[in-house]
């Protein structure tokens, strides 16, 4: 009993952290309507500063989360700005081959500056081991985790249910030109939400070196998992993903625990017939 | 896409496709027939070539003529090739026989996934495809009893090419045999997609909704080309796995998946030969620079897939059409 409950509890971390990379890329495919493959190497952007902040400068490990997710918000914005909002009314094809395109070169540009090996996080003391909650023992990096997600996601409601960029960005979802009818800059709104889903990724891959890993491989190795939780909780929403991020953690963490014979299969398996059932995505639109 | 141009006013347009073989197409041909002759040196590369250009082909006819985003087709790749492989290490060595099983085994995988695939849209179908060739590979990997997990199945002896040819260790038989096979495949493609199924898909291709309109069954010719293109492929991956005499897990791996939508964008879609160009462009560039530093090498790629991306839509293929109809356009200009 107990091991089901941890089971379950590292299924929720997991899954919470693949909810925090994936949201963005959520965005990007409900929003704009860009399948972007490249949506890992901004998590493994956020990844290598948090690394190369904490190794090189010595800067504190929660001090470096924010600045990961400033600079691979920028790198979002600048690309978006430069490259992305050329292919906006692209051919799908395009956009998963140019997505591609830029995924290769992340990757060896990684490898060129920091090497093909894994990168080592030094947690600080207070998030390693154990803690007791509710009587039963947790891992302290992982309760950790699930709280950065949970305040995150809550702010990201304040954001968008509560504000006035937050209205910019649903009317902008629902109806472009009639959004910009309405003087909605809506050019504007995708480069800062771009940038916002950009950054988001850059702070779970810093929160997830502990966990994913960090090496140049990062963005093909974790990519087929974020666009798992995209195209099975359905492009444009953000209580979709998080449905499915849990969903697909729990499974994928009781998979490799209970049955470890058969590995990834389970949470392959359970994509396509989730698809099979929700072609749109579990709270997806239907068009 | 510019593939479809407007219908002219001309009574044979209404006729069954032109299928006649152009000059340019037969000196294609000859080009394989060359290489052998000149650079005998680089035979294993030139077989390599046309298997993966074979390969090519069959993602040409999902994704150039149909439409269909894949980026799992090393699935029918890898089960082709380890078909023939598995055959080959129980103790039936004929070649023919092994190749004609491996289409058959993946013809009727690409038909049960095709159901699975046809559904939904470009999204929802990258995910199926993902799945299906992430699931295969997970599969290959676990049955190492099998298919020899990641040390890949090896021991393949084949026999004698009708009990005639023997494979050479400087790879002249296989390239001959590969050779033949590829074009005789591709024949028949060529002559299919030259019939009104090949239109038909065409048709899907530019606007899905409306061809119910005009009597076309959607979803039966997607299955159709898709069991065919899972056979050709597997075909491919058969040759592969007889003129190597091995089979690895990464023929089935996503990146050989991705690599191939890239050698095929790189050729151009939608006309057969895009397919051919891009593997050799492609397969001669990477053995160059490759052998410098791999790293390199995929810094290139990807910078390659973006400049196509954005200012060279319609790969190599694309780029010859439209400078010989600006030609055209400007003789004919100049004649008025």
């Amino acid at each position: 009993m107990g091991n089901l409950i941890g089971v379950l509890f590292d299924g929720v971390a997991y899954g919470s952290l693949l909810f925090l990379i994936s949201v963005g890329l959520s965005i990007t495919m409900g929003l704009m309507n860009f399948i972007n493959l490249a949506h890992g190497a901004f998590a493994m952007l956020g990844g290598y500063i948090c690394v190369m902040l904490m190794t090189r400068m010595g800067i504190p490990f929660l001090a470096s989360l924010p600045i990961a997710f400033v600079g691979s918000a920028i790198a979002g914005l600048v690309l978006e700005r430069t490259l992305y909002r050329r292919l906006y009314k692209a051919s799908h094809l395009d956009q998963v081959l140019f997505s591609i395109g830029l995924t290769f070169m992340a990757m060896a540009a990684a490898t060129y500056v920091w090497g093909p090996q894994q990168q080592p996080v030094q947690l600080p003391e207070w998030l390693r081991g154990q803690v007791s909650l509710f009587g039963l023992e947790v891992g302290a990096y992982r309760l950790f985790m699930i709280g950065v997600v949970v305040v995150i996601t809550l702010a990201l409601g304040f954001l968008i249910e509560r504000t006035r960029f937050g209205a910019q960005i649903r009317a902008s979802v629902d109806n472009q030109a009639a959004s910009a009818g309405l003087g909605i800059n809506v050019s504007r709104v995708f480069s800062l939400t771009f940038a916002l889903g950009s950054g988001m990724a850059g702070l779970g891959g810093g929160l997830g070196i502990d966990i994913l890993g960090l090496d140049p491989a990062f963005p093909i190795k974790y990519m087929v998992y974020f666009l798992l939780v995209v195209a099975v909780g359905g492009a444009g929403t953000i209580k979709g993903p998080l449905l499915a991020a849990l969903i697909l953690g729990i499974f994928d963490v009781a998979g490799k625990y209970y049955v470890p014979s058969i590995g990834a299969f389970v949470i392959y398996g359970l994509m396509v017939v989730l698809l099979l059932l929700f072609p749109a995505g579990l709270l997806g639109r239907r068009t | 896409m510019s593939a479809v141009k407007p219908v002219q006013t001309n009574s044979t347009q209404f006729r069954l496709p032109n299928d006649r073989w152009r000059p340019l197409e037969i000196l294609f041909w000859l080009i394989p027939i060359a290489f052998y002759f000149l650079f005998s040196g680089y035979l294993v590369l030139g077989s390599q070539i046309m298997i993966v250009g074979l390969f090519a082909v069959s993602l040409d006819l999902i994704l150039g003529y149909a439409g269909i985003v894949s980026l799992g087709h090393a699935a029918f790749f890898g089960l082709g090739a380890y078909a023939a492989g598995l055959l080959a290490v129980h103790g039936w060595t004929e070649p023919l026989t092994g190749l004609l099983v491996a289409a058959v085994v993946t013809a009727v995988f690409g038909y049960l996934t095709s159901f699975l695939v046809v559904r939904g849209q470009d999204l929802t179908r990258l995910m199926v495809t993902l799945g299906i060739g992430l699931m295969l590979f997970e599969a290959a990997n676990k049955a190492a009893f099998i298919t020899g997990g990641v040390d890949g199945l090896q021991g393949i002896v084949m026999g004698k090419i009708f009990g005639v040819f023997e494979f050479d260790l400087y790879g002249k038989v296989a390239f001959i045999y590969s050779g033949i096979v590829l074009f005789i495949v591709f024949v028949i493609l060529r002559r299919v997609m030259n019939s009104p199924f090949g239109l038909g898909l065409i048709g899907i291709r530019e606007g899905g909704r409306r061809m119910p309109a005009i009597g076309a069954n959607v979803n039966q010719r997607l299955t159709v080309v898709f069991t065919l293109g899972a056979a050709v492929a597997g075909i491919a991956g058969a040759l592969l796995a007889q003129t190597t005499q091995f089979v690895g897990l990464d023929s089935l791996g996503f990146s050989r998946s991705a690599e191939l939508v890239i050698i095929l964008v790189l050729g151009g879609t939608g006309r057969l030969y895009g397919g051919l160009i891009g593997a050799a462009v492609f397969m001669v560039a990477q053995d160059y620079i490759a052998g410098l530093n791999p790293v390199y090498w995929q810094f290139w790629i990807g910078l390659l897939l973006i400049v196509i991306v954005l200012f060279a839509r319609g790969g190599i293929m694309g780029g010859v059409v439209a400078i010989v109809e600006n030609i055209k356009q400007r003789a004919a200009g100049g004649r008025k």
